[in-house]
């Protein structure tokens, strides 16, 4: 049983990217983050697995793709626990945990309906400017918006 | 090499603000410099504010350069759509400076990020407005020689007052001690507060307009109670003559007190204060040229 678990679980993959530890809520958020509906390459997506760590967890394998840190850090506003397993060669060369990047370009969306950002067309810029809470500041408006108010593009 | 723009007062370093104010005074000292010859300098009033640009066109003026610009968006394209970032584009292809308003808050630092010349904010929203917190600044540093370890208290709205916020954020490097007084309603934002104690400055709040508070201040800065700005309308009848300074109220205050308003004022000074030696206000808006023609000669790098 545990073996065929196992082999469900994780489907190989030669070269590419793992993103696993996804709370099971976040795990379309996450896939639009990334704008994978888009992607061409090949994806394997699974939600609802059991975790011991976080309840249920998704997790998304995608064929040789290679984020850039920028990208996959953008993850951590909404899932900070994410940890990203890369692959070669069916081996994982490297395990990363996100982390919250110092600015997110074209991320979130201003909360303040008077700011530039949101009457313009143009990108939104936001630093970060507690890691810990998750609070992001306008680059434009200097509004702070705290993590539960954060609206991702 | 560094872009020039003033966007907001924490673009300026602390060695900045003092070199300034050193050229404010060479202004004060001799206002008429020809400094700008053959210079144009656009003001883009997006949002009309006839005091404001009057004191920069004023500083253009007798410094020797030209203005071009619009002194509010109905004659401007942006009534027919056009963007801001194109109607910065094609300013910056015609003038050396641009100052401007506008109503949305961030529009001066997206413009100082397109423009190809230095922008300077002369507002946005409820945002920034540098150029007061200068004047502020200077009149400070003029009338108590120093702008370190002084007594400051703010009266009135600080909630919303975005002079109140600007002024506390570049006083934060010289050691000052706050007394806020406000209404319930429109007391200093938390966030304010937290950086207040995480940069080691000594705060007191109070509801009450006390004389005790005035006594020992240096400055006292008065701002605007707005009507608008309350939920309730019984709240703002009960406290809109609380916060008024009478002259009666500065009996017993120190010789260097000095009192500020970045004006207009409605009721929040009652006119008996105006002949009074520490009422400083009218002389604070002066101040406001020349500290206009050194934003503009820094922003061009003249010297
Ligand atoms: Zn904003």
């Amino acid at each position: 049983m545990a073996e065929i678990k196992k082999e469900l679980q994780v489907v190989a993959l030669e070269n590419g990217t793992v993103i696993d530890h996804i709370p099971s809520e976040q795990l379309f958020k996450v896939v639009s983050l990334l704008h994978l509906h888009t992607s061409t390459s090949r994806i394997t997506i699974g939600n609802n697995l059991d975790s011991e760590r976080i309840g249920k967890k998704g997790i998304i394998k995608i064929s040789d793709k290679f984020f850039e840190e920028y990208e996959i850090n953008r993850i951590s506003l909404i899932a900070p626990n994410v940890r990203l397993n890369i692959i070669q060669n069916y081996e994982v060369i490297e395990k990363k945990q996100v982390t919250l990047p110092d600015l997110l370009v074209n991320t979130v969306k201003c909360a303040n309906p008077n700011c530039i950002s949101n009457n313009e067309p143009m990108e939104t810029r936001f630093h970060v400017t507690d890691k810990k809470n998750v609070a992001v500041k306008c680059h434009y408006c200097e509004r702070v918006v705290e993590k539960e108010d954060i609206e991702i593009l | 090499m560094k872009n020039k723009s003033l966007v907001s007062i924490t673009d300026y370093s602390k060695d900045e603000i003092l070199q300034l104010l050193k050229k404010i005074e060479t202004f004060e000292n001799n206002p008429n410099q020809r400094v700008l010859e053959g210079k144009v300098v656009a003001t883009l009033f997006f949002e009309p504010s006839t005091r404001t640009r009057l004191s920069f066109e004023t500083a253009v003026n007798r410094l020797g350069g030209r203005v071009i610009g619009f002194s509010d968006a109905s004659t401007s394209s942006s009534v027919k759509g056009e963007t801001l970032k194109d109607t910065i584009m094609m300013v910056s292809n015609y003038a050396d400076l641009i100052v401007m308003r506008h109503h949305f808050e961030g529009a001066a630092r997206f413009a100082s990020e397109v423009s190809s010349v230095p922008v300077i904010n002369a507002g946005d929203g409820s945002n920034q407005h540098p150029s007061q917190t200068m004047l502020d600044l200077y009149s400070i540093y003029k009338t108590q020689g120093t702008l370190n370890n002084l007594q400051i208290t703010m009266v009135g709205d600080l909630k919303y007052g975005r002079t109140v916020h600007s002024l506390l954020m570049a006083m934060s490097h010289f050691n000052p001690v706050f007394h806020f007084i406000a209404p319930k309603e429109l007391e200093i934002p938390h966030a304010y507060k937290t950086f207040c104690e995480s940069s080691g400055i000594e705060y007191h709040e109070y509801s009450e307009f006390l004389e005790d508070v005035i006594n020992l201040s240096d400055i006292l800065y008065m701002t605007r109670v707005q009507k608008e700005r309350f939920t309730d309308l019984m709240e703002y009848e009960k406290v809109k003559n609380v916060y008024t300074l009478r002259n009666k109220m500065l009996e017993n205050s120190k010789p260097n007190l000095r009192v500020l308003h970045p004006l207009p004022r409605v009721n929040e000074i009652s006119y008996d204060v105006d002949d009074n030696p520490k009422a400083y206000y009218f002389q604070q808006a002066k101040n406001g040229l020349y500290t206009r023609e050194a934003i503009i000669c820094t922003a061009l790098d003249i010297d």
